[in-house]
């Protein structure tokens, strides 16, 4: 393979892995909103399209073609900067993930946009960037609920960026690499029964991350950032039409992020539930297709829990929220690495 | 192909790092000081220390960073004001870095024997072998004492921090004392 | 395309890591905000650390790398004190120019 083919089949990729996700994030977005209006009991958006499914193409031709307004008081070029930086941080991390088989042609990895042997650090490290459009959006604004949200959410982010790191390292130290390929085919050989959470007994740490992941995205019954009774909008307060709709879609892309981490670190990835169990088929399409069912699935299911768990749990007060996250995560993360290692050490 | 990323990111650095000193907000100042610091990793990358790259990112663009930041939004810091700076700066700075900088060009680039980096080539030429591994393997047998000191180094500073910030009374301790976590 | 398989001499890394090791002395002389101060100081450690790298790199020799590691951690403790003495002298003095900060000039 030459590198004009290699770099052809690579911008595909990139290509065909942005439309998807940015796809995912508006269906998400209708996910949220038909399965919060069936909680509460009514419908959610039902009248563009059948099922309300064009609902998302109409929300982004809105905010697409809404007046741009920017405060006069601003300090324009970080005002302008921080929403930017928010949502490519939030497409990025996609470009490490293993959506399927290790298969193509020449032994080029079709399934994944780069397989790198980091790629669980490269996650951490994108995620950790994030932290700047939300910080620099609330302090350009110069608003003081800005301001005070993005520096509520600027704690948070790295008060809990400690207890989501410290959760996966059981699951590295149970795999140890950091590739996540490597992390994935080490869960797949008995299915169901051989995935970090059940068979790797990782179920402490699959808590941790699931509460940490909640915080890390701002999402319910951490949403602290944006709470609207108390600071109006939070640190997007400023922000409008084309702008505002970034810093959303950086929110859900995150969302999708951390239920692709979490889908290959505790649930297996892209293979089956029944491991090995499942006679091999002979179709090299179905071969190819099943686990992207199965990731896909996968990612589905736990973006369904984020939405259950958002439209039942009240909010939580901030030092609750400090607390939670420095005395009851960070002790059980720590604890859950020394039961792992002696647990290795002692096998 | 390593010659132009090594002169794009290069670019980036020189480019942050003079406008780190231009600048006169400090906001502007730790942003090009994150430009400096995530090419810098590229670099790193570049020369084979993968796990390093990412450390940076993490610890310093992500981290140390985010302190920086925090503490320019906390403090409202505003614009400097420029002053003609100390008279000993100015008298024996000035040319000491002149002199620094003469010294070290004239060392590094008379330097015989110095090789060239290829791209894609790690400490070792062995194929498979990650530089994780090689890394955690001396990190963990042969330097794990400095290893452990340096964590309780890092519990003290974090103690030292919450002591610092929480000293006058109860004012507006609580956001500060999250800031230096 | 003879450009592709081209190598980087060594010695160039090491002139950027001088190169950005003098800026940053030179921002600890010129600028007044005792912030930026200490951002020119973490430029410099930056510098430093490009340079073990390449080192590290020139003799296949993996304890370079791990220096860096251990200035990385220190640089991190080192920034939450001095942050933490910076929000001290903040309150003490409502100020954070270095110039009105001297009473231990001679």
């Amino acid at each position: 393979m030459t590198i004009l083919e290699f770099f052809l089949w690579s911008l595909l990729k990139v290509a065909v892995v942005t439309v998807v996700m940015l796809l995912g994030i508006a269906y998400t977005v209708l996910l949220e909103r038909k399965l919060v209006g069936r909680i509460q009991n009514r419908w959610g958006p039902s009248r563009v399209g059948p099922f309300g499914l064009l609902q998302p193409l109409v929300d982004g031709a809105k905010s697409f073609l809404k007046e741009d307004l920017i405060p006069t008081a601003v300090y324009r070029p970080i005002y302008l900067l921080a929403p930017i930086l928010s949502l490519g941080c939030a497409l990025i991390s996609i470009a490490v993930v293993p959506f399927g088989a290790n298969m193509g042609p020449h032994g080029f990895d079709l399934f994944e946009i780069s397989n790198i042997n980091i790629g669980l650090l490269v996650i951490l490290g994108v995620t950790s960037m994030g932290v700047y459009g939300i910080a620099l959006a609330g302090w350009s604004s110069n608003n003081k609920y800005s301001l005070l949200g993005s520096l509520r959410s600027s704690a948070q982010l790295i008060s809990y960026e400690l207890a989501l790191g410290l959760s996966l390292v059981g699951v590295v130290l149970r795999a140890g690499s950091l590739n996540l390929r490597v992390i994935v085919e080490q869960q797949a050989t008995l299915g169901i029964a051989t995935w970090n959470i059940f068979g790797g007994f990782q179920f402490l740490a699959f808590f941790i991350y699931l509460m940490a992941a909640f915080a890390e995205t701002n999402r319910s019954p951490f949403d602290l950032p944006e709470a609207e009774s108390e600071l109006t909008g939070g640190y997007h307060t400023e922000y409008s039409s084309m702008k505002f709709a970034m810093f959303f879609m950086a929110e859900y892309g995150n969302m999708i992020n951390v239920g692709c981490v979490a889908t290959l670190l505790f649930l297996g990835g892209w293979t089956s539930p029944l491991g090995n169990l499942m006679p091999p088929l002979q179709s090299t399409l179905v071969n190819a297709l099943l686990p992207i069912f199965w990731f896909v699935l996968k990612v589905f299911l736990f973006l369904c829990l984020y939405v259950w768990v958002r439209g039942t749990l009240p909010r939580f007060r901030y030092d609750q929220l400090m607390n939670f996250g420095w005395r009851f995560l960070l002790p059980l993360a720590i604890v859950n690495i020394v039961g792992t290692s002696l647990w290795l050490a002692y096998r | 192909m390593h010659l132009i990323l090594f002169f794009l990111f290069a670019g980036f650095c020189l480019a942050g790092a003079i406008n780190l000193l231009l600048q006169t907000h400090p906001i502007n100042s730790a942003l090009s000081l994150i430009v400096v610091m995530t090419s810098l990793a590229v670099l790193y990358l570049l020369l084979g220390a993968e796990f390093l790259a990412i450390a940076q990112i993490i610890v310093y663009a992500g981290a140390v960073m985010v302190l920086f930041t925090f503490v320019v939004m906390l403090l409202n810091a505003g614009r400097e004001e420029r002053t003609l700076g100390s008279r000993a700066a100015s008298r024996v700075g000035f040319p000491a870095v002149v002199a620094l900088f003469a010294v070290l060009s004239t060392i590094l680039l008379r330097a015989q024997g110095l090789g060239s980096a290829h791209l894609g080539q790690g400490l070792t030429n062995a194929p498979g072998q990650s530089n994780l591994v090689l890394l955690s393997q001396v990190l963990f047998h042969e330097l794990l004492l400095p290893f452990e000191v340096t964590s309780v180094l890092i519990l003290i500073a974090i103690l030292g921090a919450v002591a610092l910030a929480h000293a006058e009374g109860s004012k507006t301790g609580g956001s500060e004392r999250m800031a230096e976590k | 395309m003879s450009f592709l398989q081209h190598d980087v001499p060594l010695s160039w890394y090491l002139l950027l890591s001088a190169v950005l090791f003098s800026l940053g002395v030179i921002g600890f002389l010129i600028k007044r905000n005792l912030i930026t101060v200490f951002m020119s100081i973490e430029l410099m450690l930056n510098a430093v650390n490009l340079s073990f790298v390449a080192f590290a790199y020139q003799w296949h020799e993996v304890r370079g790398q791990i220096f860096v590691f251990f200035v990385m951690m220190v640089a991190a403790a080192e920034a939450a004190v001095g942050l933490a003495i910076i929000i001290a002298v903040f309150r003490a003095r409502a100020t954070l120019a270095v110039d009105r900060i001297d009473l231990m000039k001679l």
